[in-house]
């Protein structure tokens, strides 16, 4: 009888399309949903942080699995946050802590930690004291990890501008086998020069150079950008303020220095924009600047 | 229609009356209970923690419900030989995927609901009072059945497959994975291969996202969940579920009985 | 129009972990019950005949070849619709109870809930599960079981019944109920077509036999015909010969076997059963009885067996039965 072999080709090709048809539906669903919860991925604002002791017993075994799954989600948790402009942080902390409680050796978590707790929001959770807490188990579980001494003279100096510890931090850390040679000349530079643009730089420049991913990358780079664009602006003040003692009025434009010979050519800030003088005489940033800064207020 | 209709019933009534669902019950309920006592003890968070712990029981006992039943399902049918009675029968093999998935929904549901009830009881006892606020939880069950609805589909699909103690096994793992996809998907990105890249994210929106569904510590918190995160989760579970059905129908159709 | 037809049969099983062989369970079965026919399928275990019937049920697909029943294409599910199945070691679900379960059964096949409850009542009325059709079907014993499969079989009133080995596990009591049972169906003018190994029950139920071996139809035909091949020998009981009889009887060429006081000969021919008979009266020997020895069912399979098998096989087996 056809319709019975009919039926059955029937019900195979349903269901093939359903199941087809089914999987490509659930991409613009899914995708929905993730708008909807907000965030890169959807990470609860968990109730009940536990310890990492007890979570890493829950794991049996597979602490260092759990280790970096804690840390993927607190890179994402931060990254999603900033992303959004949001300006709570409070669970990178506590995600940080269970992550290196988890797996004492995932230096990077420390590193990454130092940093961004320390930033002032938006940028960062705000939290230097979190920071300098979270480098000293890292140091005591690593002590063979000298550039620890490192992040720990960068938390003190750059939001405590605690420029006496920074500097002890740099020069035990240049005392660590292994410790690099910049160390010490850091540590005499704060010493000398602490809060100097020319030593907020080098100090960026180092961890610069040495990030160990994206994110750590670009937040240096765009520090690194502000204090040149300071540096930059500084001396451009300075030489409207000779200008106008020897023209005998302030320049209405970088046009006028260039005009007049004091400039070979417009300057333009490291995002690319030009300067502008401001309103009140001294230079500022042109509106599309994509220099930020406020991060080194 | 009624064929399936008929083994929905029948189904129903055979896991309903199983021993080992009425005991995990009461596990349930005890552990919504003692929830009452973990409040008195703390200052301020009774409320939260009945919330909380009350309702991951019923997440997580309807999850051992919902696998032990998933493996009676198919899988056990055919290593117990019962399926030949019915398929000796005139039942088309697809109505016997539907009805079994119906029979076993609905006596899931029935649990949550007993389940749900001590819950509420609970809460009545630890508030003296009910309020509109106290609705939110049944968002968050809603939500819990939606995840059983899937973890079934999951069951009754590697049934079909695999002996009854792989089907569970198989079920099992599928919703631990699926609660860190978005993790899987991120380690993808960091690697900078487009390779590994592109596989996980194609696992990402391939295996089910039991993550999108957990919103019990929001309601804890008495955060409310948007409507349109209830009309799309709605939307993912059936979409799912029509998938997973499908599939099985489609393997259930092949399957020699020896 | 014959209840079943099956053409060209035929079905092959992969075998092996890795590199799959076919495995042929079943070879190019032609076979027809007819209808209103008891039809007894035949063989050892492994054979094919519950290969044979779940192919007819569709639990199975095979590899090649069709079955028609009642002369339609045996895909129709619609068809089961008029028919009955027993399986082999039939299960139930553990918390229904048997008259649950018969309402269960009937309402798959549409009938309406009121000649439901009226054909289980009768029908656990018929097998005698009367007393205990409210009892959850876990309690059971496998004699209850096997009757509840009866049962369901029979809930739709079906014009031909399968059943898979209905004796298995029953004692002697049970078994006596089942062959009355199967009695009464082909009373009722419906067909049955069911499988064993136990050669008595099928000589006193069946109609018609076919032999399975090894997947092959060896044999095939009615029980009058196969029983009546011919009387193979007769055998006669003398009672205490004196000697001489005997010799005279051994230069007959009569083969003789001493038990005591008598003697019991076989004897092949009709005209040396005169031969036998004339020289006992000569010599005034008492004559305790003449039984016509009849070829059994069991002579004929054991015939067709060994006839089917390739001489390859046979080495084998002899093979194995050194091993012991």
């Amino acid at each position: 009888m056809p319709a019975a072999r009919e039926l059955k080709r029937f019900t195979r090709l349903a269901s093939g399309v359903l199941v087809v048809a089914g999987l490509a539906a659930l991409v613009p669903v899914q995708n929905r949903i993730d708008a909807e919860n907000g965030m890169y991925g959807p990470i609860a604002d968990v109730l009940y942080m536990p310890s990492g002791g007890l979570l890493g017993r829950l794991s049996l075994g597979n602490e260092g699995l759990l280790s970096a799954i804690y840390w993927t989600r607190a890179v994402q948790y931060f990254g999603s946050r900033s992303l959004a402009k949001q300006a709570r942080f409070e669970l990178l902390a506590p995600l940080l802590r269970i992550t290196t409680e988890l797996d004492p050796h995932l230096l990077i978590a420390y590193r990454f930690g130092a940093i961004f707790l320390t930033e002032k929001p938006p940028e960062g959770a705000g939290q230097p004291e979190a920071a300098l807490d979270l480098i000293r188990h890292g140091i005591v579980n690593n002590p063979d990890y000298w550039r620890f001494w490192q992040d720990l003279g960068f938390i003190y100096y750059w939001n405590l501008k605690d420029y006496r510890r920074a500097a002890q931090a740099y020069l035990i850390g240049s005392r660590q086998p292994g410790g690099l040679f910049f160390m010490k000349a850091m540590a005499a530079k704060i010493l000398a020069q602490g809060g100097d643009p020319a030593t907020s730089y080098e100090i960026w420049m180092q961890l610069y150079r040495q990030a160990e991913n994206e994110q750590l990358r670009r937040n240096a780079e765009i520090h690194l950008t502000a204090i040149q664009a300071t540096i930059a602006m500084k001396q451009l003040n300075d030489l409207l303020g000779r200008f106008q003692e020897a023209s005998g009025h302030p320049a209405k434009s970088f046009e006028e220095l260039v005009a007049a010979g004091w400039l070979r050519g417009l300057p333009f800030d490291p995002s690319g924009v030009p300067y502008r003088i401001g309103a009140d005489g001294k230079v500022a940033l042109g509106p599309k600047s994509k220099v930020l800064l406020y991060l080194l207020e | 229609m009624a064929r399936i209709w008929s083994i929905t019933w029948h189904t129903f009534k055979e896991a309903a009356r199983d021993r080992v669902l009425y005991n995990l019950i009461v596990f349930a309920l005890l552990m919504i209970g003692a929830s009452i006592l973990f409040g008195q003890i703390s200052v301020g968070i009774e409320g939260i923690i009945l919330v909380d712990l009350g309702l991951s029981s019923i997440a997580v006992f309807g999850l051992l419900m919902a696998i032990l039943i998933g493996i009676g399902l198919v899988s056990k049918e055919i290593e117990r030989r019962t399926i030949f009675n019915l398929l000796s029968k005139p039942v088309h093999r697809f109505e016997f995927i539907l009805g079994k998935y119906f029979g076993l929904l609905v006596t899931l549901a029935v649990n949550t609901g007993v389940m749900a009830a001590g819950f509420y009881l609970a809460l009545f006892y630890q508030k003296r009072s009910l309020g509109p606020e106290d609705l939110l939880p049944l968002g968050a069950i809603y939500f819990i059945l939606l995840q059983f609805a899937l973890v079934v589909a999951w069951a009754l699909f590697f049934s079909c497959l695999s002996t009854p103690v792989l089907s569970a096994v198989f079920t099992f793992s599928i919703y631990v994975a699926g609660h860190f996809l978005s993790d899987l998907r991120f380690f993808g990105q960091e690697t900078h291969s487009r390779l590994v890249s592109g596989v996980t994210t194609l696992l990402y929106y391939l295996l089910p996202n039991f993550a999108d569904f957990d919103v019990i510590t929001r309601t804890a918190h008495g955060d409310k969940i948007s409507g349109l995160l209830f009309t799309a989760n709605s939307l993912y579970a059936l979409l799912y579920v029509t998938v997973l059905i499908s599939a099985a129908v489609l393997v259930f159709e092949e399957k020699e009985f020896r | 129009m014959p209840a079943i037809e099956t053409i060209d049969l035929t079905k092959d099983y992969a075998v092996g972990f890795w590199r799959k062989r076919p495995k042929r369970v079943l070879e190019h079965l032609n076979l027809e019950v007819a209808a209103g026919e008891v039809f007894g399928l035949l063989g050892p275990n492994g054979a094919g005949k519950s290969t044979t019937l779940k192919l007819i049920l569709r639990l199975i697909f095979p590899t090649s070849g069709a079955v028609r029943i009642f002369g339609s294409d045996w895909r129709d599910v619609s068809l089961r619709a008029r028919i009955g199945f027993l399986p082999e070691n039939p299960s139930f679900y553990d918390n229904l109870s048997a008259e649950e379960f018969l309402n269960y059964a009937g309402s798959l096949f549409r009938l309406a809930a009121a000649e439901r409850r009226r054909r289980a009542g009768k029908l656990l009325e018929q097998v005698g599960l009367a007393e205990v059709g409210d009892i959850p079907v876990r309690r059971y014993s496998k004699g209850m079981v096997q009757r509840l499969g009866l049962a369901q079989a029979l809930i739709n009133d079906p014009e031909l019944v399968i059943l898979d080995e209905p004796m298995s596990g029953l004692d002697p009591l049970g078994r006596r109920e089942v062959r009355d049972l199967i009695l009464d169906l082909k009373a009722q003018k419906r067909t049955v077509l069911f499988s064993t190994h136990i050669l008595s029950d099928a000589e006193t139920l069946c109609d018609r036999v076919a032999i399975l071996h090894r997947g092959r139809l060896q044999g095939l035909g009615e029980i009058g015909e196969i029983l009546a091949v011919g009387v193979a020998s007769t055998e006669i009981v003398l009672e205490a010969p004196p000697p001489g009889v005997l010799d005279s009887l051994a230069l007959a060429g009569v083969p003789a076997v001493r038990t005591g006081e008598r003697v019991r000969l076989s004897v092949q021919d009709e005209v040396e059963v005169e031969r036998v008979l004339e020289i006992a009266v000569r010599e005034k020997v008492k004559v305790v009885s003449i039984t016509p020895v009849r070829m059994t069912l069991e002579d004929y399979f054991m015939e067709k067996v060994e006839k089917g098998q390739p001489v390859r096989e046979k080495f084998d087996r002899q093979a194995l039965s050194r091993k012991g």
